[in-house]
């Protein structure tokens, strides 16, 4: 089975800033052939959602039938120690119990981990890395030691701030992790999400525009 | 299975599922009267039914009928003295054996 | 119809619980179970179960209360792990021995010390002689249906023993992977309600249970405990089949994974053997070489014979243990190995492994060395030492 898809994004018009504007792009699906299984390393904070976000893309993998791993790292860490969570996602049942050495994806939610974690170690050169920040993807790029594969550079806090009025920077981050990673194709993502959206946030539909706004914002930014 | 079917010859197959018992006292069939080297003995004529040996016996060994103590249960009765020592008309003395 | 979900193994064990509404739940927390009891307060705050939850001070406490309450005549059961578990050691005696048909969720943790919170089997290892029925899962998917199978095995009246439903800490506990859930129904339909045979409340038979044994009744009531340990083995099974028919899955003593032509096999307990799995469609697929895994599920009581008869014609076998016992040989399931391979007279070499203790992790390229360690011992018939290690830094 084909499970990792090359895809390009294009956005035509305005950046959907509005409340429920709708997204207009065009997906273009390359195939590839890929292992059975993508594997993906979040790097953050605790306290940050690292592992929250590993564990809500799991499941909107797991909506679109996918098979599903999403783990942390445990340890005696606490707030604002450097953590690590994992996903695996394929479309056959996956037994691997181990930790991610070689992932083909890496998702940093905090650029200050740069400084002090080597966030590109194992990650396949054919693979990428997304990192949440507001500094310029050369400031990035210079930091990530001649890494070769995909670069993503995303400011979920500006965007988050717009769409939601507040820095939750999850709904973001799972946007460009999708994006980079093709694990799920973006329409099929949104449409999950809102229906997950819609479920959890019944009762404030302001937050559920807000959440798929910023997941639109992202989709746009990163697109190349 | 009653609990006098079970006895120290008995093989492990006839014992009880973790040694339950299914009926109520039991320890009457245990004689605890056999450890006795002393003996109270009741004088009823001294006894005016105060009754205060009756609740401190530890073996339940003074039995009680319409508010009135009768002859101690032997079977049980461990000699311990306690009841000698409460009463206070001197009807219960303790004698040498059983 | 089942559901498809996706759940960590302390929710599908919650999961188990709320489906099987039991009477009493009295529990402590400890990491990394303490979502179980978490997860089931929830459920009775919501309204969903009626079980009584008891909220006791230690660990010793919630296996007293669990006793007390299975010993009156309820449905009870209690999680923990680690020195939750050690902490419950004296009572874990007492529950078995009074042949109470108690199940308790364990997350497996390593025992302190030193200081701990991942996974290894060290603290149900430790208990494995207190005469608890012991099951294991490798995944969520098999902590929920061996959790399910726990009651119909400890309740049925040639066994009545506790059970011990064990899963890897965090690794499993804390990991979301895909699950197939049964409906409410049929599991009420399967696990069935429970009306004990004696029990203290009853008023028409009046009861006691746990007398003193004397040395002339000792002997003899711990070989009637053996008794029931054996009787297990055939309840298991028709459990397990009784299980098989309403889902489709099959549970045995153990699984054999690729061992219909293996040479070389290797026998583990839990979540390392979906490692172990993929090590070995990796190898057969590029090399050819005919390696197997044999997974435990129950531990106790221990499947000998059978083990023995799936093992015998290895050319050469590791046995991997996630706990240490200091003996000369082994660890506990090394040395269970090798006595029924002893026993049956089996010639394969064997070789013991210490792994993953206090949640070192096992990978695919470790499983991969370990059976090109087993070929070379089939080809050399050397075996230098008694136990070796997957993933010790050694000077």
């Amino acid at each position: 089975m084909l499970v990792c898809r090359k895809w390009k994004l294009s956005v035509h018009g305005l950046l959907p800033f509005t409340v429920g504007a709708c997204f207009d792009a065009i997906i273009i699906l390359e195939e590839s052939d890929m292992k059975d299984t993508v594997e993906i390393r979040w790097h953050g904070r605790g306290g940050q959602g690292a592992k929250t976000a590993a564990l809500l893309l799991a499941d909107v993998a797991f909506k679109t039938g996918k098979y599903v791993q999403g783990f942390p790292e445990y340890g005696p860490e606490r707030m604002g120690a450097p953590i690590t969570a994992y996903n695996r996602i394929g479309d056959k049942r996956i037994t691997v119990h181990s930790n991610i050495y070689e992932p083909d994806f890496v998702a940093v939610v905090d650029d200050t981990l740069l400084e002090s974690i080597d966030v590109t170690h194992g990650l396949k050169a054919d693979g990428g890395i997304v990192v949440n920040t507001q500094k310029s993807r050369q400031e990035i790029l210079d930091r990530l030691q001649g890494y070769t594969g995909k670069v993503y550079t995303i400011d979920a806090r500006e965007i988050s701030e717009k769409a939601l009025g507040k820095y939750f920077p999850n709904s973001p981050m799972l946007a460009a992790v999708v994006a980079l990673s093709g694990v799920i194709e973006p329409e099929i993502f949104l449409n999950e999400m809102r229906a997950s959206f819609e479920h959890k946030f019944a009762k404030k539909p302001e937050v559920i525009e807000g959440n798929m706004a910023a997941l639109e914002m992202t989709f746009a930014a990163l697109a190349v | 299975m009653k609990s006098t079917d079970i006895n120290e010859r008995s093989p492990w197959q006839d014992i009880t599922e973790g040694n339950q018992i299914y009926e109520p006292a039991t320890s009457r069939n245990f004689h605890t009267g056999e450890w006795r080297t002393c003996t109270p003995v009741f004088d009823s004529a001294k006894c005016t039914q105060c009754l205060l040996c009756f609740p401190v016996c530890p073996d339940s060994c003074i039995p009680l009928k319409d508010e009135k103590r009768g002859e101690f249960d032997y079977d049980h009765c461990k000699g311990c003295g306690i009841c000698a020592k409460v009463c206070p008309f001197g009807a219960i003395t303790m004698k040498e054996g059983k | 119809m089942a559901i498809r979900e996706r759940l960590s193994g302390n929710e599908a064990v919650a999961y188990a619980i709320k489906q099987i509404n039991p009477d009493v739940m009295p529990a402590f927390p400890i990491t990394p179970s303490t979502e179980i009891p978490q997860y089931v307060a929830n459920y009775i705050a919501n309204g969903e179960i009626d079980t009584e939850f008891i909220h006791v001070e230690s660990e010793h406490s919630s296996m007293s209360a669990t006793m007390g309450a299975s010993a009156a005549g309820a449905r009870a059961l209690t999680a923990t792990s680690s020195c939750g578990l050690a902490l419950m050691w004296e009572v874990l005696y007492v529950a078995a021995s009074d042949r109470l048909p108690i199940v308790l969720a364990l997350v497996n943790r390593a025992l302190t010390g030193p200081i701990n919170i991942n996974a290894d089997h060290s603290d149900s290892m430790g208990a494995r002689d207190s005469g608890w029925i012991q099951i294991y899962a490798e995944s969520n998917q098999e902590a929920y249906d061996n959790f399910l199978q726990a009651y119909p095995i400890a309740e049925h009246k040639d066994v009545r023993l506790p059970v011990m439903i064990c899963q890897d800490g965090f690794i499993t506990s804390h990991g979301v992977e895909n699950i197939e859930l049964v409906e409410d129904g049929p599991v009420k339909e399967f696990v069935g309600e429970y009306h004990p045979e004696h029990y203290l409340l009853n008023s028409k038979e009046p009861m006691a249970l746990g007398p003193y044994a004397v040395s002339n009744y000792y002997m003899e009531t711990k070989r009637a405990q053996r008794q029931a340990m054996l009787n297990a083995k055939q309840v298991i099974l028709e459990v397990a089949a009784r299980f098989e028919q309403m889902t489709g899955r099959k549970y045995g003593f153990f699984e054999e994974y690729r061992m219909e032509d293996a040479e070389y096999a290797i026998v583990l307990i839990g979540s390392a053997a979906g490692t172990c799995k993929a090590a070995i469609d990796q190898i057969r697929e590029t090399t050819g070489k005919k390696v197997g895994l044999l997974k435990i599920r129950v531990f106790r009581p221990f499947p000998e014979e059978e083990l023995a008869e799936a093992l015998k014609d290895m050319k050469a076998i590791a046995v991997l243990d996630r706990s240490e016992m200091f003996a000369a040989t082994s660890g506990p399931l090394g040395a269970e190995v090798r006595a029924a391979l002893y026993q049956a007279k089996a010639q394969a070499e064997v070789v013991n492994y210490f792994y993953g203790l206090g949640g070192r992790d096992i990978t695919v390229d470790d499983f991969i060395e370990v059976y090109d360690r087993l070929e070379e011992i089939a080809r050399t018939h050397e075996i230098k030492d008694m136990y070796e290690y997957i993933g010790l830094r050694s000077r």
